[in-house]
C-alpha cells in the first residue's frame, strides 16, 4: 500500500506540473499577442472559402518566411460560417467565393464591423471539347439544357439551336466532370445550372484528377468536359475551349477575358473580406498588403488567375480606405 | 475472488464434466445438430473475417498510397501548400496530442466519479437520479456537430470565452464522449461481485474505502476498455473541432490555451479535397500516422488494463 501511495503522489506531482506548465504558456501567449500587435509581430487569423484557402495559404507561407514573427492561420469553416466568425470580430480576414449576402451585412452591422471584398484572384472554368467538334461556342441555356438534372440529352443534335453538320447530329455526347467534393463543381453547377450541386448523375464522374477530362476529350470526337482554368491552360492546343455566351455575344475563354470579367459566367473573382478593425493592426495590414502586392505570384502557385493591373489598383485602394 | 473467477484448467475441466453428464442423460447429439453446430461455426467465422478484411484492405490501401511519403518528413515538417511534397503533419499531430491530453485529463475523473456516484451513492428510486441516468443515455446518441455548435457558444464564446485554443477542442470533446465513460465505468463497477463490497464493509471499512481499495481496482480494466474507446473516437472527430476553431493551415506548434490549432483528421480532410496529387498521397500519409497514433495509444491503455486484470 505504501508503495501505491507514492505512486500516486508521483503522478499528482506530475499532473500539477502539467497544469502549471500550461498556464504559463497561455499567460506567455497571451502577452506576446497584445505586445505584438503595436509592433512586427502577432497572429493573423484567416476564416472562409475552401476554394480561396490554397492561395490565402500559399501567401501565409510566402509572408511568414518573410516575416517569421508574425503567425498567420488559414482555416476552412466555408464562406457562410467564416462571415458569421468575421462579422463577431474574431477572424482577422474572412476568404469568399461570393460577395457577403444581406444577412451577413446585418451581422457586421451589429457588431459595428466595416468591412470591404478585397479581391485577390481570378477563378475560371472552361467547357472542353475535342478539336474535330464543330461547335464552338454554347450559350448558357445550351449548356444548361445538357448539363442540368434530368437532362437527356444524348447526342449533339439534341441540343437546341445548334447548327451542326448532319453527320455529327447523331455522335452520342458523353460528359465528364469532376467529383462532387470539389470547389470546381460547386462553382459549374450553380453558375449553369443556378443551384449548386444541381446537375445530371449519367456523367462520367472523374473525381478530383481534372487531367482525366482532358485526355478523355482528346481521344473522342463528341466528348465534353469542364476543368478549372489551369488545366486547359495546360492542355494548350490538344484541346478546344468552348466560348461562353451569357446574353452579350460569345466569349472566349482567354486570360485577358477572364481577367477583365467579361468572361461570364464561367469567370469570377475571388475575394477575402477585411475589416477596419482587423486592419489596425499591423500585421493584418502588412499581411493583406504582401498578398496584393505578390498576387500574381501567389495565384499562379496555387493555380489560379492572377489580377490585372486595374484589379490590383482597386485591390490596394479599398485597403486604403479601411484603414483611413 | 478464486471462488469467483476458477482458473481456466479448472472451468475445462468443470465443462468437460458437465458435458459428460449431459452426454450420459440425453445420448449423442445426432448427425444434423452437429452439423448444424459447425455450420454456424463457419458462419461465425465468416462473419469475422468480413470485419477484419475490412480493416486490413483499407490499412493496406492506405499504406500502398502513401508509400512514397511515409517518412521523417510527415513527423517533422510542417504543412506547406507552396511545397506539398515536402509538407508534414508536425503541427497538426501536436494539436492531437494537446487535445486529446486534454480529453483524457477531463474525461477519467469526470467520467468515473460520475459512474461511482450512480452506482454506489445515488438512490436510484429518486426521480431526479432517475432523470439523470435517462441523459446519460440520451447523450450517448446526440450527433457530434450538435457539441461542437454547443462548444462554439459555450466554450469558444459564451461564459467560458476561451476563444479557438486547443484546450476548447478538450473540453468539447471530452463533452462528447464523457456519456461513454460513465456508461462504460458504470458496467464495470456493477460488475464487481457483491461479495466483495460486502466482505470490506463488513470488516469495518468505509464506503470510501472500499471504492478506493476494492471497487475501483477491480473495476479498473472495464473502466480502461470505455476510455480506449472514447479516445479513439476522440482521436478521429473533424467535424466539432471545425466549429470550435480548428484550422487546416498553423505552420507554429500549437499551445493549449493560446493561438490557433489544427487536428490531424481536419488536416486530412483539407487535403483530400485538393486536385493535386502530391496532397492527396499527403492525406493518406497521414491517415497511416493517425492509425499509428491510434496504436500507439490503445496499446498503452491495453498493457495497463492488463496490468490490472493480473493484480486483481
Amino acid at each position: 500500500m505504501r508503495k501505491n501511495h507514492t505512486k500516486w503522489a508521483a503522478v499528482a506531482a506530475a499532473l500539477a506540473l502539467l497544469l502549471a506548465a500550461c498556464g504559463d504558456n497561455g499567460d506567455n501567449g497571451d502577452t506576446g499577442t497584445e505586445e505584438g500587435s503595436g509592433g512586427g509581430a502577432g497572429d493573423v487569423l484567416v476564416d472562409g472559402s475552401s476554394t480561396v484557402a490554397p492561395l490565402a495559404e500559399v501567401a501565409a507561407e510566402l509572408f511568414m518566411d518573410a516575416n517569421p514573427d508574425i503567425r498567420v492561420t488559414v482555416a476552412t469553416s466555408g464562406t457562410s460560417a467564416g462571415f458569421e466568425s468575421f462579422c463577431q470580430g474574431e477572424a482577422d480576414m474572412n476568404n469568399a467565393s461570393r460577395e457577403i449576402k444581406e444577412s451577413e451585412i446585418e451581422l457586421c452591422g451589429e457588431n459595428e464591423i466595416g468591412y470591404d471584398g478585397v479581391q485577390v484572384a481570378n477563378d475560371a472554368l472552361a467547357l472542353l471539347v475535342n478539336n474535330d467538334n464543330p461547335v464552338d461556342c454554347l450559350t448558357v441555356d445550351q449548356a444548361n439544357q445538357i448539363w442540368d438534372e434530368g437532362s437527356t440529352v444524348s447526342s449533339w443534335g439534341e441540343v437546341d439551336g445548334l447548327d451542326l453538320p448532319a453527320d455529327f447530329e447523331d455522335e452520342p455526347l458523353t460528359l465528364y466532370g469532376p467529383g462532387t467534393d470539389s470547389g470546381t463543381f460547386d462553382f459549374f453547377t450553380e453558375a449553369i445550372n443556378g443551384e449548386e450541386g444541381k446537375i445530371r448523375t449519367d456523367y462520367t464522374n472523374i473525381g478530383e484528377d481534372d487531367n482525366a477530362a482532358v485526355t478523355a476529350v482528346i481521344g473522342d470526337v463528341a466528348a465534353m468536359g469542364y476543368v478549372p482554368y489551369s488545366y486547359f491552360q495546360e492542355a494548350g492546343d490538344t484541346v478546344k475551349p468552348l466560348a461562353i455566351d451569357g446574353g452579350d455575344g460569345c466569349i472566349d475563354a482567354t486570360l485577358e477575358n477572364v481577367e477583365d470579367g467579361s468572361y461570364t459566367p464561367l469567370g469570377r473573382p475571388l475575394f477575402t473580406y477585411a475589416s477596419d478593425t482587423a486592419l489596425e493592426k499591423a500585421e493584418v495590414l502588412s499581411f493583406i498588403d504582401f498578398w496584393i502586392e505578390n498576387s500574381s505570384e501567389i495565384s499562379e502557385t496555387a493555380g489560379f488567375v492572377p489580377m490585372t493591373q486595374d484589379q490590383i489598383d482597386e485591390s490596394n485602394a479599398k485597403v486604403e480606405e479601411l484603414t483611413s | 475472488m478464486a471462488l469467483d473467477t476458477p482458473t481456466t484448467a479448472r472451468t475445462r475441466l468443470a465443462t468437460s464434466g458437465a458435458r459428460a453428464a449431459t452426454l450420459e442423460v440425453f445420448g449423442e447429439a445426432d448427425r444434423n445438430d452437429r452439423r448444424f453446430n459447425s455450420l454456424f461455426k463457419a458462419l461465425l467465422l465468416m462473419l469475422m473475417s468480413i470485419a477484419i478484411l475490412a480493416v486490413t484492405a483499407i490499412v493496406l490501401w492506405a499504406i500502398a498510397r502513401g508509400w512514397p511519403r511515409l517518412g521523417m518528413d510527415l513527423l517533422t515538417q510542417g504543412p506547406s501548400t507552396v511545397n506539398p511534397g515536402g509538407a508534414g503533419f508536425r503541427t497538426a499531430i501536436f494539436g492531437t496530442l494537446w487535445v486529446i491530453g486534454g480529453v483524457i485529463l477531463l474525461i477519467v475523473p469526470l467520467g468515473v466519479g460520475a459512474a461511482v456516484y450512480l452506482e454506489e451513492y445515488a438512490d436510484g428510486t429518486k426521480w431526479w437520479n432517475r432523470v439523470i441516468e435517462l441523459n446519460i443515455q440520451n447523450l450517448a446518441g446526440v450527433p457530434s456537430i450538435v457539441f461542437g455548435i454547443l462548444g462554439l457558444a459555450f466554450i469558444v464564446r459564451g461564459p467560458l470565452s476561451l476563444g479557438p485554443v486547443a484546450a476548447a477542442g478538450s473540453l468539447t470533446i471530452a463533452l462528447l464522449v464523457l456519456p461513454t465513460v460513465i456508461l462504460a465505468s458504470r458496467e464495470a463497477i456493477r460488475a464487481v461481485p457483491p461479495s466483495i463490497r460486502e466482505g470490506s464493509l463488513a470488516l469495518g471499512a468505509t464506503e470510501w474505502q472500499t471504492i478506493r481499495r476494492q471497487t475501483l481496482p477491480a473495476a479498473v480494466p472495464g473502466i480502461l476498455t470505455g476510455v480506449i474507446l472514447s479516445i479513439a473516437r476522440a482521436v478521429g472527430e473533424a467535424a466539432p473541432l471545425l466549429l470550435v476553431g480548428a484550422v487546416t493551415f498553423v505552420t507554429f506548434d500549437p499551445q493549449p490555451f493560446s493561438g490557433g490549432y489544427s487536428v490531424l483528421p481536419v488536416q486530412i480532410y483539407s487535403y483530400a479535397t485538393r486536385p493535386q496529387e502530391d496532397f492527396k498521397v499527403l492525406a493518406i500519409a497521414g491517415v497511416v500516422v493517425m492509425l499509428v497514433i491510434v496504436v500507439v495509444m490503445n496499446s498503452f491503455a491495453i498493457w495497463l488494463r492488463n496490468r490490472y486484470e493480473n493484480k486483481v
